[in-house]
């Protein structure tokens, strides 16, 4: 029998379809669902009106991230606002008027939702697994089909465990090679985005592959694939292997006993076959990307940091042009200045692209035994959950961190995005390891320059935008 | 869901590329728990001053575009956060329709599911659209999603592309929930298979 050679997008898709019509369009099951406070409680009450329960408690799971204050007295009352309390509550309420497992804020299991999923082996290969969030897209690293989605679909995933879809297109991104000292896959993953652009993505399925991809332990993998959506694409996938199942064995909600041998031999033929055809390939050598960094307010807006800041007239294309013009004065950047010129106010450590736990050893491995510098107003490292917290603080890490002149915070969403109360004030400039630079995210009229947590802790040190190689 | 099917309106030109969610509405908005009243706090930060004044360079703060219901806008519109208070904004603010040359993938499904017909055309035809709705901006556009064109009166009419099953949907204002649950004996047995395919994703 000759079967045609699939690619695990592919895979995957064939083993969730449920029912397709006529016209192309397909049910597709969904195993896991994560539900968070700021997308779901239209969609309870959505669920609540129309009398319907959560179809598979087993398979959802909650938690508050995006609102929640860093500050130790958070649980405290008057902790938080009046608003992100009433949201808080409501999921509170909601999980337990529909039985779904909560972790709350005095939870250690409490965190960004993309860092628990994996911490507790929730997240596991071969799996469907969607959040209203569009970050879903770095459960991907193990090899799960993991996607962002609205809240009309979020009831519809609680209703029925299903999702309406036609497949996507797919893109397979191979980066041969070996990185370079101080380039990790922030990095790589920024370059990327440069090199295909935000909306470059867009209706595809990205699979990243090649040596320096493989070599990356699972956090570097998930920095990736949870940066995919910058580029337009709703999903990333890297093919599960030793280091995924590694990672997992022994997790709270990973399979146990033969159930784990069971599904290791499942996961094991979870990569694309030999001569599976793509409908886009991108391939870059590792040797050829810097510590990057971005200059502009979209996360295609990237450069070298031995670059210098780029004029409009860089560009051919005349909407670019104008983009570009608008984006330096928001930056407050004028064309031709080094990068390494940049003084920047605050840096921020943490989000769902660089909390976890690998990120923090790299800023501790940067600053120990040194100080902030003295323009910067803040530094603050968000650990991406209670238990890299406690996790970093059993290290030593803390204590390095804290020395050094860092605000030590609870787990959230923090500064990423601005919803709680690690705000950017206008004007004021962030060495940022999260993923969006976009106008006002980090605060209205703020400067957002993304980098990796290793850059960013240069950039406190010295005050400015820095190359990791020369300090 | 509220059916779409034709839609005469007034046009307005919003000339800007990679138009994110954080854009569309800001994250101070999303504590609400309801789906409806973010209208005011659409674009809220190219539409208002700090002081809650309107900016005057803003389209919809314009008077000929102040009751527009149809968003012309650059590529990439919705890119960003999988937020559906960012459909929800536009929707309460009364527009129910945006033509672009491309739009964001989750931002382009959630629409659909608010009600919402996002179009996409040739970057020419967005272009053209721009300068008709600049230069004569009380004429409306005529959107006719059964027949799938956009017109102007006898001036210019465009075809557009739309997913069949979308269509259906936007033109019955059909609830996806409702639909799925009709095939509830194919999930039955889906799950059935698959829990002995793949056993361990399930609580024995």
């Amino acid at each position: 029998m000759t079967t045609t050679p699939r690619t695990l997008y592919q895979k995957i898709w064939d083993d969730h379809v449920i029912h397709t019509d006529e016209n192309g369009t397909s049910l597709i099951y969904i195993d896991r669902h994560l539900v968070h406070e700021v997308t779901s409680p239209q969609a309870f009450e959505g669920l609540k009106m129309a009398n319907r329960p959560v179809q598979r408690i087993d398979a959802t799971l909650a938690v508050c991230d995006h609102n929640v204050p860093t500050t130790t007295d958070r649980l405290e009352e008057g902790g938080m606002n009046e608003e992100s309390r009433i949201q808080v509550e409501t999921l509170y309420k909601n999980c337990e008027d529909f039985g779904v497992q909560l972790f709350d804020m005095a939870d250690k299991r409490q965190g960004i939702v993309h860092i628990i999923g994996p911490e507790q082996g929730f997240t596991q290969p071969g799996m469907t697994i969607v959040c209203g969030d569009s970050h879903t897209s770095t459960h991907g690293a193990f090899g799960a089909l993991a996607f962002g989605i609205g809240t009309s679909e979020v009831e519809h995933v609680l209703a029925t465990q299903t999702l309406i879809q036609k497949p996507a297109k797919s893109m397979r991104i191979t980066v041969n090679g070996e990185l370079g000292d101080g380039v990790t896959a922030k990095d790589m993953i920024l370059a990327i985005i440069g090199e295909i652009g935000t909306a470059g993505g867009t209706g595809y399925v990205l699979e990243y592959a090649g040596d320096a991809v493989q070599s990356l332990s699972m956090e570097g993998r998930m920095t990736m694939c949870n940066m995919s959506i910058e580029g337009g694409a709703r999903a990333g996938l890297i093919a599960p292997d030793a280091t995924t199942f590694d990672y997992l064995k022994g997790r709270p909600m990973a399979p146990q006993a033969e159930q784990w041998d069971k599904a290791v031999a499942y996961w094991a033929t979870l990569k694309s076959d030999e001569g599976a055809t793509y409908d886009k390939e991108v391939v870059l050598d590792a040797a050829d990307i810097a510590p990057t960094v971005t200059w502009g307010t979209t996360p295609e807006d990237v450069m070298p940091i031995t670059g210098v800041v780029p004029a409009p007239s860089d560009f051919d294309d005349e909407a670019k042009q104008k983009s570009v013009a608008r984006m330096l004065d928001y930056m407050g950047l004028t064309a031709g200045t080094p990068l390494t010129d940049i003084t920047v106010d605050k840096i921020f450590i943490g989000s769902c692209t660089n909390g976890r736990i690998e990120d923090l050893r790299a800023v501790a491995k940067v600053v120990e035994g040194k100080t902030i510098a003295p323009n910067i107003k803040l530094a603050m490292v968000v650990p991406g959950s209670g238990l890299v917290k406690e996790q970093a603080e059993a290290e030593g890490i803390a204590e390095i961190l804290i020395n050094a002149g860092f605000d030590w915070r609870e787990a959230g969403c923090s500064m990423c995005l601005g919803m709680n109360p690690d705000q950017l004030e206008p004007q004021e400039r962030c060495a940022s390891t999260s993923n969006r630079n976009f106008e006002g995210r980090q605060g209205r009229g703020g400067r957002t320059h993304l980098m990796s947590p290793a850059m960013a802790a240069a950039a406190a040190i010295t005050g400015k935008l820095t190359d990791i190689r020369e300090l | 869901m509220e059916k779409f099917d034709k839609l005469s309106a007034i046009a307005a030109p919003l000339r800007m590329i990679n138009v994110d969610t954080d854009i569309i509405i800001p994250k101070q908005f999303l504590k609400t728990v309801k789906r409806t009243g973010l209208g005011v706090n659409a674009f809220n930060d190219i539409r208002y001053n700090e002081d809650g004044s309107e900016k005057t360079d803003f389209v919809l703060n314009k008077d000929a575009y102040r009751d527009a219901g149809i968003l012309i806008t650059g590529e990439n519109f919705g890119c960003g956060s999988s937020r559906e208070h960012a459909p929800w904004a536009i929707l309460d603010m009364g527009i129910r329709c945006l033509i672009a040359p491309s739009f964001a993938d989750i931002f382009y499904n959630n629409s659909f599911k608010n009600g919402i017909l996002p179009i996409q055309l040739p970057q020419e035809q967005v272009d053209q659209l721009m300068d008709e709705a600049e230069t004569n901006p009380e004429a409306p556009l005529e959107i006719d999603l059964e027949n799938q064109t956009i017109k102007r009166g006898n001036k210019f009419s465009f075809d557009f592309d739309i997913d069949p099953f979308r269509k259906h949907c936007l033109l019955n204002g059909l609830d996806d929930i409702g639909l799925t649950l009709e095939k509830k004996a194919h999930i039955a047995d889906f799950e059935n298979n698959d829990k002995q395919k793949r056993s361990w994703l399930y609580k024995s």
